[in-house]
């Protein structure tokens, strides 16, 4: 179970960083599209992730994350040192 | 050939941020140079600059398009979308025809040392971000402004020191003169920070008169100290004839030559036969007479050696014949990439006011300088054909000679 703060705190970072709505943001929404995001897009988005949570990815980790759900898991995981 | 003409112009500097603020500048000679505290800081000579406002570009762009912007980018984008509207060029206009873009730039050092800053403190080279690369480049304006205006045709940027913005248009003309293109935007565009420039002070190429900053700047005038950096961006439309007349475009005036040297002397010190002979080529491809040319906006940047060699180059051209002389640079500084361009722009809309602008803060010619005529004042004047020269570094010298038509 992902804490509630944290899945605001993702999408308060996500819709101000990629300037949409952040009430488009479901967590079974596609990522990508509703970002409408490409591949630099995905460099800042280990900016942001590091800039926001302190620990480095790559960009080829973002590879099987579909939805916005899949993206809370992937970042809870991380910060619990997964 | 291909007769070239200016159907819209567009301008982001010092003494205005757009063409009508930037007019009555001129008019009233408004000087646009203050004082920048961080360069105090730092450790500069000189704490002077051209002091303009940054543009609010978040809600004219969209993040994508933002975030690969230069300073010196946003600068250009806001002078070229003054231009393209100005020439009646819109979207559809855009997407039916092979625009192109030759821009003058030659630096875009904050970007530069941003990034590598922060690629040092990360030690990690994705935490610079996917923008850094298209800020860092010297071609971050013609590569940022050809998608941002989804621009079809030429595509390059043109480095020719503080000569870029005027090569930048003689190339432009070269190209539809020749029937190559038919509408290309050119200009020159010019950071503002202080890291872009802080070699110059090094140099102790700049003015030392940072209690008196409106008096700083002072072409042609025998207390001249240096001079004093600036920047911003201008944009002209230029266009065929047939082009502009097939589609009811404003025909500001017309670019009647280009004529260029270079000195193949010295790295940073003029002389006086490149630019004389750049003003010679420029007047025999015109197809003009020495008598036909009415006003002369020189490039004199309020150095010692270059307005004194830049003078005598005149002077030696032009021999009796005396047309004005002026140097906007007293009101805005040296533009440097950018001023090439923007002094064409200051230079029509003074032949389309009927004007000559003061050369502030010319008080005392020279023994070069008193051999020109140099306003220190504003002048009524109704002329129809200018001449603009722009040199640089490496000796290159850049001439260009526009009329009404």
């Amino acid at each position: 179970m992902i804490d509630s703060a944290l899945i605001e705190k993702i999408n308060k970072i996500l819709a101000e960083e990629f300037e949409v709505d952040v009430a488009i943001i479901k967590p079974e929404a596609p990522l990508m599209e509703t970002l409408d995001l490409d591949s630099l897009d995905l460099v800042d988005m280990v900016v942001l992730i590091e800039h926001n949570f302190g620990f480095t990815v790559k960009a080829k980790d973002f590879v099987g994350i579909k939805s916005f759900e899949d993206f809370y898991q992937f970042i809870n995981s991380r910060m619990n040192g997964a | 050939m291909n007769r070239v003409v200016i159907t819209g112009m567009g301008i982001y500097s010092c003494i205005g941020q757009n063409l009508d603020e930037v007019k009555r500048s001129l008019m009233s000679g408004k000087c646009g140079i203050g004082v920048d505290p961080a360069r105090e800081a730092i450790g500069f000579r000189s704490y002077l600059t051209g002091i303009l406002p940054e543009p609010n570009l978040v809600p004219l762009l969209d993040r994508r398009k933002r975030i690969s912007m230069s300073q010196e980018a946003g600068y250009a984008y806001m002078a070229t979308v003054e231009a393209l509207e100005n020439a009646h060029i819109d979207n559809d206009f855009l997407a039916s025809h092979d625009v192109g873009i030759l821009y003058g730039n030659d630096s875009s050092a904050l970007a530069v040392m941003e990034g590598v800053d922060l690629i040092r403190e990360k030690k990690n080279t994705t935490l610079v971000g996917s923008g850094s690369v298209f800020q860092s480049m010297n071609s971050t304006v013609t590569m940022n402004l050809s998608v941002i205006f989804k621009l079809k045709g030429i595509n390059i940027t043109i480095a020719g020191a503080c000569a870029s913005g005027s090569h930048a248009i003689g190339m432009g003309f070269l190209m539809i003169q020749s029937g190559l293109q038919d509408c290309i935007i050119c200009g020159g565009a010019q950071e503002v920070n202080p890291f872009s420039v802080s070699s110059f002070d090094g140099l102790n190429a700049f003015s030392m008169r940072n209690d008196s900053p409106s008096e700083a700047s002072r072409p042609f005038d025998a207390d001249r100290d240096g001079l004093v950096p600036s920047g911003g961006a201008a944009s002209l439309i230029l266009e065929s004839y047939e082009s502009a007349v097939k589609r009811g475009a404003p025909i500001l005036a017309e670019v009647k030559s280009y004529g260029f040297s270079s000195n193949g002397e010295h790295i940073s010190v003029p002389n006086v036969d490149g630019p004389k002979r750049s003003i010679q080529m420029a007047i025999q491809n015109s197809g003009l007479s020495l008598e036909q040319i009415q006003y002369v906006n020189a490039h004199a940047t309020s150095t010692p050696i270059g307005d004194y060699n830049e003078a005598m180059a005149i002077a030696e051209v032009f021999g009796s014949h005396k047309p004005y002389v002026g140097s906007t640079k007293s009101m805005t500084g040296h533009e440097m990439w950018m001023a090439g361009a923007s002094e064409v722009v200051y230079s029509v809309i003074m032949m389309q006011n009927s004007f000559i602008a003061p050369t502030i803060n010319f008080k005392t010619p020279d023994e070069a300088s008193a051999q020109l005529n140099i306003s220190g004042k504003y002048v009524d004047y109704s002329f129809d054909t200018l001449l603009s020269n722009s040199f640089g570094f490496g000796g290159t010298n850049s001439t260009l000679i526009i009329n009404k038509i």
